[in-house]
């Protein structure tokens, strides 16, 4: 199976890629789109802001690439953080920036859904699960998953959000529909819990 | 987790150092273990003056699977961005908030005060709580109340106070120093210093006002774990992490 993470220069992969070799995987880097050829699965991380994850990814060329495996060859993708952001058709920050446009849908600032808690969200926080799906899968509901956010997606479609999460308001933190799926949450900072939900996505 | 040259360290009253082992060991048990967190204190950094150990830094982030925060001779941003750049999660900052303060304040700026923990080592000193920069061997002129709100109002995200009395001890954490502390700011409070007892924990918390707590002794040489540590403070009402088991 080849596993690639997509490094489009925004964030540190270091622990994504071990946590994944620490399930008996072999992910590879991808910092070219072109080396997504023979991808079976992506791994899209991301810390920092939409618009600028936005124009390293249009500008390198990824956008095509990804859309390509994900939407017509139907490869599972698995979005982390920004790189779940990415997938929504827009992105709401100061100006609107273009997405992968995987799920229909935008990205808010969470003061922009109405939350009045501190921005951002930072910490430990449980997640209720709203679908039973496949990243789930063995986890039980109310499990804590680590966040550092200030942004959440809004999909237009609410079926495909598997869980939530809430901080003072009620917003995604995790999506799943068909080889489509992201997490708000980082599973690689959230120890046990983190490493069941890559290992449920890499045994898909 | 406090590392020198050689390896991980433990002491006490920051003194009567004894090895525990080497770092990446330790991050792969403490992982296993459940912690929310991990924090690693090069403890020679400012005798040394030399740039943090980024190579290894790098591979000890590689081996956590929760938020690692990295602190010891931190004095600039350039060395903030490169540590948040591979794989730390927080900074943490003590002597170098005494020496340039303004540093504190630019770096939760530019990086966001929840990537600052800004961390105060207090000793006794003639029955006054004072604060004290250089691994707890220079005594600064600061008064505690006074600096901690400086500390917040200069962007810290969350305020590291270590009892140099108590450290090492496992005889309690100094609950009257984390109240003083805690109902002084309003970011959160990480009390340190003197674990050992799960029930230290939750006085802390309880009677502290601490947001978290740190422990290092009481893991390193007793047979306490930080999971039986959540299953004790959940008992007791005190809202933690459940921890997750993947068999």
């Amino acid at each position: 199976m080849n596993i690639y993470i997509v490094d489009y220069g925004t964030c540190n992969l270091g622990s994504i890629r071990q946590a994944i070799d620490k399930l008996g995987f072999d992910a590879k880097i991808a910092s070219n789109p072109k080396s997504l050829h023979n991808v079976d699965k992506i791994v899209l991380p991301g810390v920092g802001s939409f618009s600028q994850a936005s124009f390293e990814m249009k500008s390198k060329g990824w956008f095509d690439e990804i859309k390509e495996h994900v939407l017509h060859r139907k490869r599972y993708i698995l979005g982390i953080c920004l790189g779940m952001q990415m997938f929504a058709s827009t992105g709401e920050e100061g100006r609107q920036s273009e997405g992968l446009g995987l799920l229909e849908g935008t990205v808010k600032h969470l003061r922009n859904i109405g939350c009045a808690r501190s921005v951002p969200h930072v910490g430990w926080n449980d997640t209720q699960i709203r679908k039973v799906g496949c990243l789930f899968k063995d986890i039980p509901n109310g499990i804590d998953f680590y966040f550092v956010h200030s942004y959440c997606l809004v999909p237009t479609n609410n079926n495909c959000i598997s869980s939530i999460v809430n901080y003072d308001k009620e917003f995604v933190a995790s999506v799943e529909h068909e080889n489509i799926f992201g997490t708000q949450f980082h599973p690689e900072k959230s120890s046990k819990a983190g490493i069941k939900v890559l290992k449920n996505f890499l045994e898909l | 987790m406090l590392w020198n040259d050689l390896g991980l360290v433990k002491g006490k009253k920051f003194d009567s150092w004894r090895r525990v082992g080497t770092v990446l060991p330790a991050i792969k048990i403490y992982n296993s273990r459940d912690v929310d967190e991990l924090l690693l204190l090069d403890i020679v950094a400012n005798k040394t003056f030399y740039e943090p150990d980024y190579d290894n830094l790098n591979e000890f982030t590689n081996f956590c699977f929760v938020p690692f925060a990295f602190g010891g001779g931190i004095t600039n941003l350039n060395q903030i961005q490169k540590l948040l750049s591979i794989g730390a999660d927080k900074v943490c900052l003590n002597t170098v908030n005494y020496v340039s303060p303004t540093v504190i304040y630019e770096a939760a700026k530019k990086f966001g005060s929840q990537c600052i923990i800004a961390s105060v080592d207090v000793k006794i000193v003639e029955n006054e709580y004072r604060c004290f920069s250089h691994s707890g061997t220079k005594c600064t002129n600061k008064n505690l109340e006074h600096y901690i709100k400086e500390l917040e109002d200069r962007g810290a995200g969350e305020v590291l106070i270590t009892s140099i009395d108590k450290d090492g001890t496992m005889e309690g954490y100094d609950i009257e120093l984390v109240h003083a502390v805690s109902s002084k700011i309003s970011i959160p409070v990480i009390a340190s210093g003197g674990a050992g007892e799960y029930k230290d924990m939750e006085r802390a918390i309880k009677e502290g006002g601490a947001s978290a707590v740190a422990a290092a002794s009481m893991f390193h040489f007793t047979e306490k774990t930080p999971d039986q540590a959540k299953v004790y403070l959940k008992d007791r009402g005190i809202p933690v992490r459940i921890p997750f088991d993947n068999n």
